[in-house]
């Protein structure tokens, strides 16, 4: 076992090998252009494109022509949504997403505001989920997009993405789903799902970074986005660049060995997690944030009362897992996500997440048991709350300073 | 982001932790933060003859750097008149500690938990609280 662990695998993966090995080739024998068509370099390197399209196709249930490459889901985020603002703006110019979506998501929603556009930030219910009324009363004849995430970042949560895309389309409005999270750990099928455009990554299924696609439905309907880079008109003129070739074949071959595994995986990383969370909710005041039913198999998201994240972090150094405590960002606001399920900020700090993968052990699990067990009560004999607590004092009825 | 060594020294090995009785007329406290800004301190010293600090302890709800300033106080306390020990800079702490400019709130907290700890004791014992001249907040 290697220390430190890495548990925060919903931040990044590590590379597969299988993935690397496929790659290596395009980086220097198979090095050319994808767009250069008059000679054997170029042809080889777009067999090697081809190639993955299909393989992230298939995962998702899609054709390969409407699979666009991009430089990540932040990319394919940014261009899924002023993309159909900047196409549909005619027919309407509202948008409908939720509090608690990536920032790639809520920022570009904040871009389309200042473009003229309308965006209303759905809240959630306190399990992580949309309410499908609350949903649908927010629809009006002039949404043209509903932007809602597959599986949420922080908590795991899986939304009703079926449902979701069906009230969309009820109202004539398209269905974009940031997937990143839940493409390739879960079944994804965007044609099951009513799935218009998905935004995923390559980094978050074991392959590299600096690659992802977004997925554009081409038939019923036909969806269009209007570019938002341009240049020679690659990617059937959605997304110009250079295509990035080794990136994208590892992308390709990420997504196939997710295809292979997923389901033995899924299985394998939840008895882990279930493992891990019912361990640690042994330990008194402890709150696992979100729906536990409709979650990703491999994210525990829990909340050590009267022990604030980043101490604990520290006292868990051996681990390498977040939290979603205001001192890990820079903004010294606690996680925006964990406060839009009306957690109050005190469990918002005292919350660690746990993201398990592919190459997470069963020793590991055990012990990163032990390890956090004993960081929090280690903690909880320091903090001054944990004390008041033990005494019957109610936290609330002191006055605090807030500083 | 890496902490210092000394912030993890304290860290790690935490001095003065505990509870002095707070109904002594000798035990100062000093509760500072808010669970909602993510730290909670609470400080107190113990003051005997001549307004000398003769013990002091801590327990706090923080991160790292604000563990490792409130214990890095307690051990400067010890040995003060209540007066020296009013005039302890936070700016002392976060060089002692290195603390990036991110962390300067923990020193602040430190320095407030402090002075009220003083002033705690001073009210009850029948002398005037001192108003800090500096505004951190």
């Amino acid at each position: 076992m290697n220390i430190p662990i890495y548990l925060d695998n919903n931040a990044t993966t590590p590379m597969d090998p299988r993935v690397l090995e496929a790659m290596i080739p395009y980086f220097t024998t198979k090095f050319g252009n994808a767009a250069s068509r008059n000679h054997p370099f170029g042809w080889v390197a777009e067999e090697g494109v081809d190639y993955a399209r299909e393989q992230v196709a298939k995962l998702i249930g899609a054709s390969e022509k409407e699979i666009i490459f991009t430089s990540g889901a932040t990319e394919s985020d940014n261009l899924a949504i002023k993309g159909v603002f900047e196409m549909y703006k005619e027919k309407g110019n509202h948008i409908i997403t939720t509090v608690t979506e990536h920032k790639a998501v809520l920022d570009a929603c904040k871009h389309v505001e200042k473009l003229g556009g309308k965006v209303t930030y759905l809240p959630v219910k306190e399990d992580g989920l949309v309410d499908l009324a609350v949903l649908e009363a927010a629809m009006t004849t002039d949404t043209i997009l509903v932007s809602v995430m597959y599986g949420n970042n922080e908590i795991g949560v899986i939304q009703p993405i079926k449902e979701i895309s069906a009230i969309a389309h009820k109202y004539g409005a398209l269905f974009m789903t940031d997937a990143v999270q839940a493409v390739g750990k879960i079944p994804v099928d965007v044609n099951k799902d009513g799935i218009d455009l998905l935004a995923l990554s390559a980094h978050k299924i074991y392959g590299p970074k600096g690659v992802g696609a977004l997925y554009v439905r081409r038939k019923g309907p036909r969806v269009k986005v209007t570019a938002q880079m341009d240049g020679g008109g690659h990617e059937r003129g959605m997304r110009s660049g250079t295509l990035n070739v080794p990136g994208i074949v590892g992308l390709g071959k990420a997504c196939e060995l997710c295809g292979l595994e997923m389901e033995s995986e899924a299985k394998r990383l939840s008895a882990l997690r279930d493992k891990l969370q019912n361990a640690l909710t042994v330990l008194e005041e402890s709150y696992v944030n979100g729906n536990v039913e409709h979650r990703l198999p491999h994210v525990a998201n829990i909340s050590f009362k009267y022990v604030e994240g980043e101490g604990l972090m520290m006292a868990m150094k051996d681990l390498a897992v977040s939290s979603g405590s205001a001192c890990t960002s820079a903004s010294l606001e606690p996680s925006y996500v964990l406060k839009s399920l009306g957690l109050s900020d005190d469990l918002a700090h005292s919350s660690i997440r746990f993201g398990l993968g592919r190459f997470t052990t069963e020793e590991e699990v055990d012990y990163a048991i032990e390890v956090t067990k004993k960081s929090v009560t280690h903690l909880r004999e320091l903090s001054p709350l944990w004390e008041m607590f033990k005494e019957g004092i109610d936290l609330d009825s002191i006055e605090w300073a807030e500083h | 982001m890496a902490y210092s060594d000394k912030v993890i020294d304290h860290y790690t090995n935490p001095r003065n932790v505990g509870t002095l009785d707070k109904s002594s007329h000798k035990v100062g406290t000093g509760l500072v933060g808010a669970p909602e800004c993510g730290d909670v301190m609470r400080l107190q010293i113990e003051v005997g003859d001549d307004n000398i600090i003769t013990d002091a302890k801590f327990k706090t709800f923080g991160c790292g750097s604000a563990i490792a300033s409130s214990s890095l106080a307690t051990e400067w306390l010890k040995g003060k008149t209540i007066d020296d020990a009013m005039k302890i800079d936070n700016m002392d702490i976060v060089e002692e500690l290195a603390l990036p400019p991110v962390k300067i709130h923990c020193s602040v907290l430190a320095e407030d938990a402090i002075k009220a700890a003083i002033n705690d004791f001073r009210v009850k014992n029948g002398m005037e609280a001192i108003e800090s001249e500096k505004v951190h907040h």
